[in-house]
């Protein structure tokens, strides 16, 4: 009888998955490739607005970034009026300027006339907000400016 | 049995390895966004010379109101239509002489721009504007001003500048970069970006 059973068993062979690891290996790696470790943990909703004549921000070490929004569900007690985030806090317009010669010591001199200032800023931002930035970085000669925004057609953000 | 084999190395757990750093960086994975509109700031107020004397016709009034609404020389108009504006005022080639356009193509409008190095679009838009409204204008303009130099890339070089940006920027693209270079420049000195922003309008302006 238990010849008989043995017999059948080996019909019926177990299916492998050695290769089950390459597969996931093959998957992390990709991932691994693609993933950017967030700088910045948001404290401001960012929403971006969409875009079409973008172009591509090519060095990432010099790169600002300046978020603007409304603060996200977690900080509601501070308010619902658009905030600006710089690192990881919320800031005023004055912190902005130490901010950029912040950024502009810690970059080094060879960055420093090449820094970009990337705007990441919510899309139901009011224009206030973005006057004043850009008023700011003027004033410390942070002319270079990028503003942030999702690839699509523009038509998306009046809906 | 005097020779014993190997054994074999357990690899089960190697996918339940593998399983945890997949979702570790699945779960960091944000890909990024860093596409945008690059814009140059003017210099601070106190650098720009007072005396630039912009004629009236050669300005291109774009003004976003608190309500979002898109106004061009001070009557409304909607965004679908603020390209070829734009573009028709560019583009216009209105001058005589030594301002004569040759390459415009427009309907050279005497009431319009003279030459597109002396045109210039006026962007002003209120404290209230949304952020998306200003982006989608600006994204307009933009639009304008790449087509027009699309179209003199094609005709002077047998290809768009915005290929040619394209490719200036691409590592394997194997033509001669220095060439490309100059006639990007070249391009852009044709229709040069001029978009001048005023310090936005208090609300209780308009």
């Amino acid at each position: 009888m238990s010849k008989f059973k043995n017999k059948q068993s080996k019909d019926m062979p177990v299916i492998s998955t050695a290769s089950l690891p390459d597969i996931v290996f093959m998957l992390l790696f990709f991932f691994m490739v693609a993933t950017v470790m967030r700088k910045d943990t948001l404290m401001v909703d960012n929403k971006l607005p969409y875009a079409d004549q973008v172009e591509k921000l090519e060095n990432k070490k010099a790169i600002l970034y300046i978020y603007a929004g409304k603060p996200s569900s977690r900080y509601k007690n501070i308010g619902n009026e658009a905030r600006i985030q710089l690192n990881d806090k919320f800031a005023e317009i004055k912190d902005i300027k130490p901010f950029v010669f912040e950024e502009r010591k810690l970059k080094g001199d060879k960055l420093a006339p090449n820094l970009i200032t990337s705007l990441k800023i919510d899309k139901k931002t009011n224009m206030g907000v973005v006057g004043d930035i850009k008023k700011e970085l003027r004033e410390v000669q942070a002319l270079k400016i990028n503003y942030t925004t999702r690839i699509g057609d523009v038509n998306r953000n009046l809906q | 049995m005097a020779r014993r084999l190997a054994p074999e190395v357990n690899a089960g757990s190697m996918a339940d390895i593998a399983f945890l750093l997949l979702i570790f960086f699945l779960v960091t994975t944000t890909i990024e966004t860093d596409y945008g509109i690059s814009r140059k700031l003017p210099p601070p107020p106190e650098e720009i010379q007072k005396d630039t004397f912009i004629k009236e016709k050669n300005l291109f009034r774009v003004e976003v109101n608190q309500q979002n609404e898109l106004f061009v020389e001070k009557s409304p108009m909607e965004l679908k239509d603020l390209k070829e504006a734009a573009k028709a005022f560019l583009d216009n080639g209105g001058g005589v002489k030594e301002e004569k356009c040759f390459y415009c193509k427009g309907v050279a409008n005497p009431k319009s721009s003279d030459n597109p190095q002396k045109a210039v679009i006026s962007l002003i838009n209120s404290r209230e504007t949304s952020y998306e409204m200003y982006i989608a204008v600006q994204n307009e303009l933009v639009k304008a001003y790449t087509e027009l130099r699309d179209r003199e890339g094609l005709r002077l070089h047998g290809e768009p500048y915005s290929k040619m940006k394209k490719n200036l920027k691409d590592v394997n693209h194997s033509g001669d970069k220095t060439l490309l270079k100059k006639r990007i420049t070249e391009i852009q000195q044709m229709y040069p970006e001029k978009l001048s922003e005023a310090e936005p309008l208090k609300s209780n302006n308009l």
